[in-house]
């Protein structure tokens, strides 16, 4: 606003400011258009591949996944943040989908369940969830197994303690959480013995 | 979900601009309330003006030897950064207690600041609220209110402010930086949460447009042993009954400075300034600390089902000032 520079210099002072403020103004929402709210097209990188949706701004990233490309491995609980039932990474990142828009995740990458198997062989975070039996109904485990597996690569799965904290936004109404807390030891040990299994 | 448009800001001038120039838009950052919100109705912005890609993500040294945290840094980054664990752990901790990991990551330190309150009749657009709706009652006042709050209550709204960062936040005299309309703009950040008083709709000195770009905190000595205890119905992911951000000088034991700040009681966070005063040049043992407890909250205003409060934030400043007198902090 005190730029005193411009060609605009015989102009009284604050008729110039003005040229100027309204110039600004113009050039920021000539640079920012606004998308929808219709349908339109999103492009998201899901697992290390490029689809695009074609959806309303205000869909989640869960919905996108779930109705839009099929991905419904990723579970809606609660839809409000309260449940982790929906947890994926953006940017290798845990987060929950339900609260984040599809569209704020163009030029991002996003991992989801179906992301974690490599060659047709089960992340061994996978694994060790079949091997201590660490779920009943198997809604939650989608998310706890995102949640899990950046727990380790967080470095916050030094105990039981700390797993039992670093994993409170993941809530299984089974109750199968000391079976989670083995299979995230059981990981979280082959891991230390040298075996990368980070995902 | 109503319909909203959406676009992407590129600088802090373009998403200043773009809410002024759509005056129902609103700034979406980790949107961790505002996504909520959306869905319940309760907000009901038309367009949205993605703020995440501005470059507002640095923690940086200022040169006092305070710390400027740009208000797009996430929870998660912010409590592991070296300079918060070493020179302000109460920070870290009502960080690290707020939410749950995934919550963290997504969440910034501006959108933490700005969240909106728990209360059940405000998320319920079927209740009468004047925060939400001006005029029409607060059904907290003789509905379910175990959660609310005891300080700083008005007869209009008695929802109580969800933030622990805040609390730790303001007991270390933090500043919250905006631009905007007008330029930018600095507020102490005591001054950047209004009481509810008669106009409960009214949360920040802020307007529309206006930006939050960091927090500053200032150099404090003091803090580096420091501590932030929260009471909670559950161990971990659930808000504060009662929190506690405290970090005390002691000196042969007489108590030189002190900072106490409460979470969880009041309508906004809240610098217990009487504690403070009672606690500065008297010895350090729990006579004193239970006695500028009790000053502090002889000004409370309970209602029926959260009165236990008023006992609970005591028993919090005391176990708070006790733990720092005996060990210097968690650290």
């Amino acid at each position: 606003m005190n730029d005193t520079t411009t060609p605009e210099t015989q102009a009284p002072p604050v008729a110039r400011r003005r040229a100027q403020a309204r110039k600004k103004q113009a050039a920021a929402n000539a640079s920012l258009p606004m998308r929808g709210p219709t349908e339109v097209d999103v492009t998201l990188k899901i697992n290390g591949v490029e689809q695009v949706a074609r959806i309303e701004p205000r869909v989640s990233l869960l919905d996108a996944l779930r109705e839009h490309l099929l991905l419904t491995g990723t579970k809606k609980g609660c839809d409000q943040g309260t449940c982790g039932a929906c947890t994926v990474w953006v940017d290798g990142r845990r987060v929950l989908s339900c609260l984040t828009l599809a569209m704020a995740c163009e030029d991002h990458e996003v991992t989801t369940i179906e992301g974690l198997a490599k060659g047709g062989e089960l992340h061994p975070m996978q694994r060790a969830f079949i091997a201590h039996d660490a779920f009943q109904c198997g809604y939650c485990t989608p998310g706890q197994i995102m949640s899990a597996v950046a727990l380790i690569r967080e470095g916050h799965a030094s105990t039981d303690a700390e797993i039992a904290e670093w994993m409170s936004g993941n809530l299984c109404r089974c109750a199968a959480y000391p079976n989670i807390r083995a299979a995230i030891r059981d990981v979280r040990d082959s891991e230390a013995g040298g075996n990368d299994a980070s995902g | 979900m109503r319909p909203v448009s959406y676009a992407r800001a590129t600088s802090v001038a373009e998403a200043i601009a773009a809410l002024r120039a759509h005056p129902d838009a609103a700034f979406l950052a980790g949107g961790t309330t505002e996504i909520d919100l959306l869905r319940l109705d309760v907000v009901r912005p038309n367009a949205l003006v993605d703020i995440n890609a501005l470059p507002l993500s640095r923690i940086e040294d200022l040169a006092d030897g305070g710390l400027r945290i740009g208000a797009l840094a996430r929870m998660s980054d912010v409590a592991e950064a070296p300079a918060v664990v070493e020179r302000f752990p109460m920070l870290m901790q009502a960080l690290l207690l707020g939410a749950s990991a995934q919550l963290r990551n997504m969440a910034t330190i501006g959108g933490n600041l700005l969240q909106r309150v728990r209360c059940s009749y405000f998320r319920d657009v079927a209740s009468p609220c004047n925060k939400r709706e001006p005029g029409t009652g607060c059904s907290a006042l003789d509905g379910i209110n175990r959660g609310h709050a005891v300080l700083g209550t008005s007869d209009h709204c008695i929802a109580t402010h969800p933030s622990d960062l805040a609390v730790a936040l303001i007991a270390l005299d933090a500043v919250v930086r905006t631009e905007g309309p007008r330029g930018a703009r600095a507020f102490p950040i005591d001054e950047f949460f209004l009481l509810p008083r008669d106009t409960p709709h009214l949360e920040h000195p802020t307007e529309h447009g206006e930006l939050v770009v960091a927090v500053d905190v200032p150099a404090a000595p003091i803090a580096r042993r420091s501590l932030y205890a929260k009471v909670r119905d559950r161990e971990s992911y659930e808000f504060a009954l009662a929190s506690v951000a405290a970090a005390m000088d002691v000196q042969g034991g007489v108590i030189r400075a002190a900072r106490v700040a409460l979470g969880g009681v009041a309508t906004k966070p809240w610098r217990a300034r009487r504690a403070e005063q009672i606690l500065v040049g008297a010895p350090a043992q729990r006579d004193t600390y239970a006695r500028a407890a009790r000053e502090e909250l002889a000004s409370a205003r309970p209602r029926q089902l959260n009165a236990f409060k008023v006992e609970l934030a005591q028993r919090a400043i005391v176990r708070a000032l006790e733990t720092l007198a005996e060990t210097g902090g968690p650290q």
